[in-house]
């Protein structure tokens, strides 16, 4: 308890209104203009009626920002404190669920809280980097640089990785390795152990598709050849290029995009929002969200070269590196570029968990720079 | 310490690089929505109006066919259908299953049924049933809850109110076949169950009569549910086709036949617009619209009267005594006979080693040229035929129309044949033989001709010699007057006349029992009975079988040619009744009453 007490509670570095002064409102306001497409494009995507999507999205948002609100007055200390905590009630959450999921009925990827289902998928993306930030925070480039010092990071990835691949969900399992894989590397790990452990996977992929599951070897062989099945599997990727491409420049207008509202779209409120987006608005429309998304990456990053403590820094690296993973998985796989693997658009697509797991991830890089001049030492 | 800042310099360092990775990646994302939507946005616009829009066309009615008083021949008339969209039931077959028990399906139509659904996409309708009664479109509505997707739909059907009356000159609509795909690619022809004319006029009138397929352009979503009319483009009607044929006079002609196996063309002779066109035994134009079964088609093609031959135009026959008036018209314009040349008939005509005899064993003795005709003695054919020359009998009989399709244009209309000593070496490689121009006088031999050149040789006998062509459709003046005059001595036309006068109205005429005087107008004409098969020396002998006696197939056709009235020409007959015995005695009965009922008529119509 008296650790508790002396890492902030009760003995803040900053007072509140130091705080409330430190916190950067135009990144806020990036963020609330992405919610305000989202709710606007679930308006549309309801085919004009707010009761469908959107106000449940706009009443999320309030909702997160709430948690966001508490989140960016939380001291960095307690941050760094309770990383391992957080890491380890995240994977137990992650095992209760894979085991409900066996004896109940068929795959389950989440836990009923009653006022909303919990994924403990989305809360060990936050839980990951944290913990992994605390690691590297308290160990030395020496370590690092060793075999030894990466296998307690690569465990703490790959046992929930693992996981989360065999609920199955695929995608979120993939987003997890890839985020430890971009910390490894901010760390300093060697580029010649990446090269390895890349042969090593590329060794490794004719058993990985050996135990995949049908639907989702469908998705890679439709991936590689939308034209194969136009009308099954190759179909929602078929559709979606046509919806952007038939967008042009200026777009068909707000409620007027014919391949969303005619349901020639699948999934037009979930994963194919940008679709739909860039249907009705032209590329103008995608370019201004695409833009969006990078200030906020941009603003991100120079938070991490702001921030003194390395903690902070790797805390603010590993979850944009997640935000961005996002971004980038679901664009690409509307775009016809990756598979479709069933990522959303934070923020925009329609879905509680995502959003409150990605505006807790802005609340603690909002916190990390409200702290940036805290001096952590090595713990 | 030093330690430490290198550990967080490598840090910013490998963040610097990574946050180019990603900037680079993004980059990607832009070029490829430039692609996307800049690059191949027309191509994308065109995908996507194709997915949007379904193009439905509008069949417009089919022109109705009139007969010269403005009588429907061919008529649209209500149809009810039972029609499957496949998009509003979760299960064709069990709806299909679910018809079945209420109105069975033919595997045939089942067959279609299923090809349709193939074939089109799912919101379209497809025909399971037409020609509902009302009895059985109620069954269906109430039966509609328990099968999805069963609409009933009233479209328009090809009636014939004449049927077998009008058969072979009307033809039918049928069914579209990938063979007229091929050859038509107006779009219409791909609309589900439409028909187009497959044979006679409303195949020869297809064009007109089709008319032009209007456009609907719908909104449809995904799974292909209409959404809204975009645009609307009404087609054009197709045009009515009105006709010269009588229908009172078809239908008099076709209750003449009766069960009597021919064909007859009844024509103006001035304008030649056709009054009448028959050909018997026929079939039931309506029995072909909703597609005939094979049983039926069968039981049509392999008849023994051949029904669905049309005969007037395609039949083609020797033309008997009804030649001899060519024989006598080329023997006066070339001089070897004059209206008082009489020639001695005994009953037979030795020429070379041959024995040619007369239909009248014990002769006529001597006769002129009217005489002759009046008597149909054939010796004096012989003769004449032999005097004259058979290059300059075909010459004539050419000029009359005999040998050639007429102008009234139908597919499967034959020439027949005027065989003169060129067409015998350039078809059968052999030179001609003096005994063949004697057969060829008497209209045997090679000569075939077709009932509707029979009747336009009479016209233009009748009207002096005037090249009227036959006509289905009205005929104007300015055309009328130009029908060229053939240029054939008046004097010799008459002799003609006079001979087809007497054969009907002169004691001892072969047609004096069919003659008839209606106010003053008499009938002309000339008979024909032309054997099928040879007879033999031994039945000359023993006497000529009666022809009761003989198969059908081997008894003798019976012709008749004629016009009235007699002092002012103003309609042509040819009648040919197929094994029906002696042209007196079967065909001049119908031919004069074909004649008399035409007179009556116009009568009626002043």
């Amino acid at each position: 308890m008296y650790k508790f007490y002396k890492t902030g509670f009760r003995n803040p570095n900053l007072s509140f209104k130091e705080k409330w002064n430190n916190i950067n409102f135009t990144y806020f306001f990036f963020i609330f203009m992405l919610a305000a497409v989202g709710v606007l494009m679930l308006y549309s995507a309801a085919n004009g009626n707010w009761n469908v999507w959107a106000l449940k999205h706009a009443v999320r948002f309030a909702t997160g920002v709430f948690f966001m609100g508490i989140l960016v007055f939380v001291d960095i200390k307690v941050f760094l404190h309770y990383a391992y905590y957080f890491y380890a009630i995240s994977l137990l959450l992650l095992i209760v669920v894979e085991v409900a999921g066996h004896t109940g009925m068929g795959a389950t990827r989440w836990i009923n809280l009653g006022f909303m289902k919990l994924q403990p998928s989305e809360l060990m993306k936050i839980a990951l980097v944290l913990a992994l930030a605390k690691y590297f925070h308290s160990t030395t480039l020496q370590n690092i640089e060793t075999i030894r010092g990466i296998i307690p990071p690569l465990l703490m990835a790959l046992v929930p990785a693992g996981l989360i691949m065999i609920q199955p969900d695929l995608g979120t399992g993939a987003m997890l390795l890839m985020t430890t894989g971009v910390i490894l590397f901010v760390v300093g790990v060697q580029i010649w152990k990446f090269a390895a452990i890349g042969i090593g996977v590329a060794a490794l992929m004719p058993i990985a598709w050996h135990f995949l599951h049908d639907y989702q070897r469908q998705r890679v062989l439709t991936f590689l050849n939308p034209e194969r099945d136009p009308l099954g599997a190759g179909y929602h990727i078929m559709q979606s290029k046509i919806a952007l491409g038939s967008g042009g420049v200026f777009g068909k207008g707000f409620l007027s995009g014919t391949q969303s509202h005619l349901n020639f779209l699948p999934e037009k409120h979930t994963d194919f929002i940008f679709t739909m987006l860039s249907e009705e608005f032209g590329i103008i429309g995608a370019l201004a969200v695409i833009i969006i998304n990078f200030l906020i990456l941009l603003y991100s990053y120079s938070f991490a070269l702001k921030t003194t403590s390395y903690f902070a820094k790797l805390t603010i690296i590993g979850l944009s590196t997640n935000y961005f993973l996002y971004i980038f998985i679901n664009i690409a796989m509307v775009l016809g570029l990756i598979p479709v693997v069933g990522v959303p658009l934070p923020m925009i697509s329609y879905g509680g968990t995502v959003m409150l797991s990605v505006m807790a991830s802005f609340g603690i890089i909002m916190a990390m720079y409200v702290n940036k001049d805290t001096n952590l030492g090595k713990d | 310490m030093n330690r430490d800042n290198s550990k967080g310099k490598v840090l910013i360092l490998r963040t610097l690089v990574w946050g180019g990775i990603q900037l680079l990646l993004l980059l990607v994302i832009v070029a490829r929505l430039v692609y996307l939507q800049v690059y191949e946005a027309d191509k994308y616009k065109t995908m996507s109006e194709e997915n949007r829009i379904s193009s439905r066309i509008l069949v417009p009615p089919r022109g109705v066919i009139f007969d010269r008083n403005g009588v429907p021949l061919a008529d649209n008339k209500q149809n009810f259908q039972a029609m499957l969209v496949a998009e509003q039931t979760n299960s064709v077959d069990r709806t299909i299953e679910q018809f079945k028990k209420l109105m069975p399906l033919s595997e045939s139509e089942e067959a279609r049924v299923r090809r349709d659904l193939k074939r089109y996409r799912r919101f379209v309708p497809i025909k399971l049933k037409e020609g509902l009664n009302w009895e059985e479109v109620s069954k269906i509505l109430l039966a509609t809850r328990e099968m999805a997707g069963v609409v009933v739909d009233d479209g328009l059907s090809r009636s014939y109110p004449f049927g077998k009356q009008t058969a072979h000159v009307l033809g039918y609509v049928a069914a579209v076949s990938e063979e007229d795909l091929t050859k038509d690619n107006d779009p219409l022809l791909e609309t589900p169950g439409f028909k187009i004319g497959k044979i006679g006029l409303e195949k020869r009138y297809e064009k007109t009569l089709r008319g032009k397929g209007g456009n609907l352009k719908l909104e449809v979503n995904a799974v292909g549910r209409v959404m809204k009319e975009i645009e609307r483009e009404d087609g054009e009607s197709g045009k009515p086709l009105n006709l010269t044929l009588d229908s009172r006079l078809q239908q008099k002609a076709y209750e003449l036949f009766g069960e009597q196996s021919g064909a007859a063309v009844l024509m103006d002779v001035n304008s030649g617009e056709i009054l009448m066109f028959i050909s018997m035994p026929s079939y039931d134009s309506n029995d072909f619209v909703q597609g005939v079964s094979q049983d039926v088609y069968n039981a049509l093609l392999y008849d023994e009267k051949q029904p669905l031959i049309n005969k007037a135009i395609a039949g083609r026959y020797s033309p008997g005594s009804t030649f001899k008036m060519m024989v006598a018209l080329a023997a006066l314009e070339a001089g070897v006979i004059t209206k008082d040349t009489r020639v001695g008939c005994s009953g037979k005509l030795n020429f070379g080693n041959h024995l040619f005899h007369c239909w009248k064993k014990t002769g006529h003795g001597a006769l002129n040229v009217v005489e002759a005709l009046q008597h149909s003695c054939d010796v004096f054919f012989y003769e004449v035929a032999h005097r004259v020359g058979i290059d300059r009998i075909a010459a004539m009989a050419r000029r009359f129309g005999l040998g050639a399709q007429t102008a009234l244009k139908f597919d499967d209309e034959k020439a027949g044949v005027i065989p003169d000593r060129a067409w015998k070496l350039a078809n059968l490689g052999e030179s001609w033989q003096g005994g063949e121009t004697l057969i060829a006088g008497i209209g045997q031999g090679y000569v075939l001709t077709t009932p509707i050149q029979l009747a336009v040789m009479t016209a233009r006998i009748a009207n002096g010699g005037k090249m009227v062509e036959p006509s289905l459709t009205k005929v104007s003046p300015k055309k009328i007057a130009k029908f060229k005059d053939m240029g054939i001595n008046p004097v010799h036309m008459a002799l003609i006349k006079e001979g087809m006068c007497s054969v009907v109205n002169r004691p001892g005429g072969t047609a004096l029992m069919s003659a008839f005087d209606y106010k003053g107008k008499k009938m002309c004409g000339k008979t024909g009975t032309t054997q099928v098969k040879r007879i033999t020396m031994k039945e000359r002998q023993t006497g000529i079988v009666r022809q009761e006696d003989t198969p059908w197939k081997y008894r003798n056709h019976a012709l008749f040619v004629g016009y009235a009235p007699h002092d002012n020409p103003k309609y042509a007959v040819a009648v040919l009744v197929e094994h029906g015995g002696g042209g007196s005695s079967v065909a001049a009965p119908i031919a004069s009453k074909l004649l008399k009922e035409a007179l009556i008529l116009d009568e009626e119509n002043e």
